[in-house]
């Protein structure tokens, strides 16, 4: 880790981009599969050519700025959603020894300040684009965002307790005997919840809406600075996944395999866990979101906190 | 390192100018983030990576994100933007600034007449940070429990809604 890790800072973000890209068409298949339909099979083995099929149609599209946004803001807004994501990945260990900054000593929090600034990115497309679907979008996607930011925070807590660091490659380490998600279950289950909210997925891809709102705040959004967002989206949920992995799973330790794979095969899991989930459930209305949020989640986390704490302490006395 | 925190502190005070000379609120509001990350980055620099992410969280993060919030709310307008210019007067700028710099060189002579601080700062942790929270300010840690605590109460009663009354 001494020398400068300047082929991961090069290819990380590349990596994450092309599987984001791959990971639009393996939705795809996989709602066809559960759905009894097909889905894209034409382009390539399998339909595996139509990410690239799609990339090169958005990238030909006529770039249009409309007359009414606010210009700067409107072109600042997918770069951020972009940037945020990307600089995330940064903190998460994938193996023992990678990582560009993997034992940052505050990596948590750090990756929770980015997905705080991610934040931005839809509520300033949502303004910008001065159109009412937009805005009503970015008002949801605020509410919303801030709200479940709570919940992912307090239900890392306890993870934190446990490792006693924010550093997430000590939280790895932490867990060489158990997976926290056997002592973290309730935390576990909000911050997969949060984590949902956080990307905007389906369920709750509220500000987005799109039989309500158009298409929420990336309305008035064409070519590849939806393409932009569309790409963040789906590095969100692969980074929400490494997230669970790290936290949760035990992050690249396993037997037999190597690291990498391990934390791979992990990550991919939990991405098809997120894909089912579209598939299987509807979208709820929004003041059922933001109840579920602050009377049942809230209330949770800080049962955890609290359980959590207890434990600990009684086993440090006794 | 030096230069790096002193550019982080160029940036920041470049960010604050332009939050107070805007005339569009959410771009005011935009310069205002530019500034808290700058300070985050000063902090980082400084050896307190706790407080940096802190500042990221929670100011940059989730206050500011409420301001642009309530600006979307309120959707303002060319009215406001007019309005806007013509508070923004030389005329207005006078007492401020004056009382700006009387600030400045206190802040300057005070950094200049203590005694130079040499070699590297050790980094500050988050257990640190608990650690003195917890004791020596536990009580002003129970103070700001106490008025958050009212502020939770009094946005309770503000936003329940009256049925009974009428």
């Amino acid at each position: 880790m001494s020398q400068i890790p300047f082929l991961a800072i090069v290819l990380t973000p590349l990596v994450i981009l092309a599987l984001a890209t791959l990971l639009t068409w393996v939705e795809r298949r996989l709602l066809g599969l559960w759905q009894d339909r097909h889905g894209p099979n034409r382009v390539g083995p399998g339909g595996l050519f139509q990410a690239v099929a799609d990339g090169i149609k958005i990238l030909f599209k006529q770039d249009w700025i409309p007359p009414f946004a606010d210009k700067a803001i409107f072109v600042l807004a997918p770069t951020i959603g972009m940037m945020t994501v990307l600089l995330s990945f940064g903190a998460i260990p994938f193996t023992a020894w990678s990582g560009i900054v993997g034992t940052l000593n505050v990596g948590l929090l750090f990756i929770l300040g980015m997905m705080g600034l991610g934040v931005y990115a839809v509520v300033l497309a949502g303004w910008a684009s001065n159109s009412k679907y937009a805005l009503l979008g970015g008002m949801r996607a605020a509410a919303q965002m801030i709200s479940y930011e709570v919940f992912m925070g307090l239900s890392l807590l306890g993870v934190v307790m446990i490792a006693g660091s924010f550093n997430l490659h000590d939280i790895v380490m932490a867990q060489t005997h158990c997976w926290f998600i056997l002592p973290q279950c309730l935390g576990f289950l909000v911050f997969l919840l949060a984590g949902i909210a956080e990307t905007h997925r389906l369920p709750f891809d509220l500000p987005e809406g799109e039989n309500e709102l158009g298409a929420g705040f990336h309305t008035e959004y064409s070519g590849m600075k939806f393409g932009m967002f569309f790409i963040a989206e789906y590095a969100g949920i692969i980074l929400i996944s490494s997230l669970v992995t790290t936290l949760y799973l035990g992050g690249w330790q396993g037997p037999l395999l190597p690291a990498a794979l391990w934390f791979l095969l992990k990550t991919t899991s939990v991405v098809i866990f997120f894909i089912l989930l579209r598939a299987a459930l509807p979208r709820p209305r929004y003041d059922q979101l933001m109840a579920l949020g602050w009377k049942i989640l809230l209330p949770l986390s800080l049962l955890n906190v609290t359980a959590t704490g207890t434990v600990l302490m009684l086993r440090a006395a006794g | 390192m030096n230069t790096l925190a002193l550019f982080s502190g160029a940036v920041t005070l470049l960010g604050a100018i332009m939050v107070i000379t805007r005339q569009v609120a959410v771009h005011a509001v935009l310069y205002l983030v530019v500034t808290l990350l700058g300070l985050a980055t000063v902090f980082a620099l400084l050896g307190a990576p706790f407080a940096a992410a802190l500042e990221v969280i929670i100011y940059a993060g989730a206050i500011m994100v409420l301001f642009v919030f309530v600006i979307m709310m309120l959707n303002l307008g060319q009215s406001d933007r007019e309005r806007e210019k013509e508070w923004l007067r030389p005329r207005i700028w006078l007492g401020p600034a004056l009382l700006s710099i009387l600030l400045c060189a206190e802040l300057i002579y005070s950094v200049s007449s203590s005694p130079q601080q040499e070699g590297p700062l050790a980094p500050l942790s988050a257990r640190d940070v608990g650690l003195s929270l917890f004791g020596p300010y536990v009580l002003m840690v129970e103070l700001v429990s106490f008025l958050l605590l009212a502020g939770l109460i009094t946005a309770f009663h503000i936003g329940r809604h009256r049925t009974e009354g009428r």
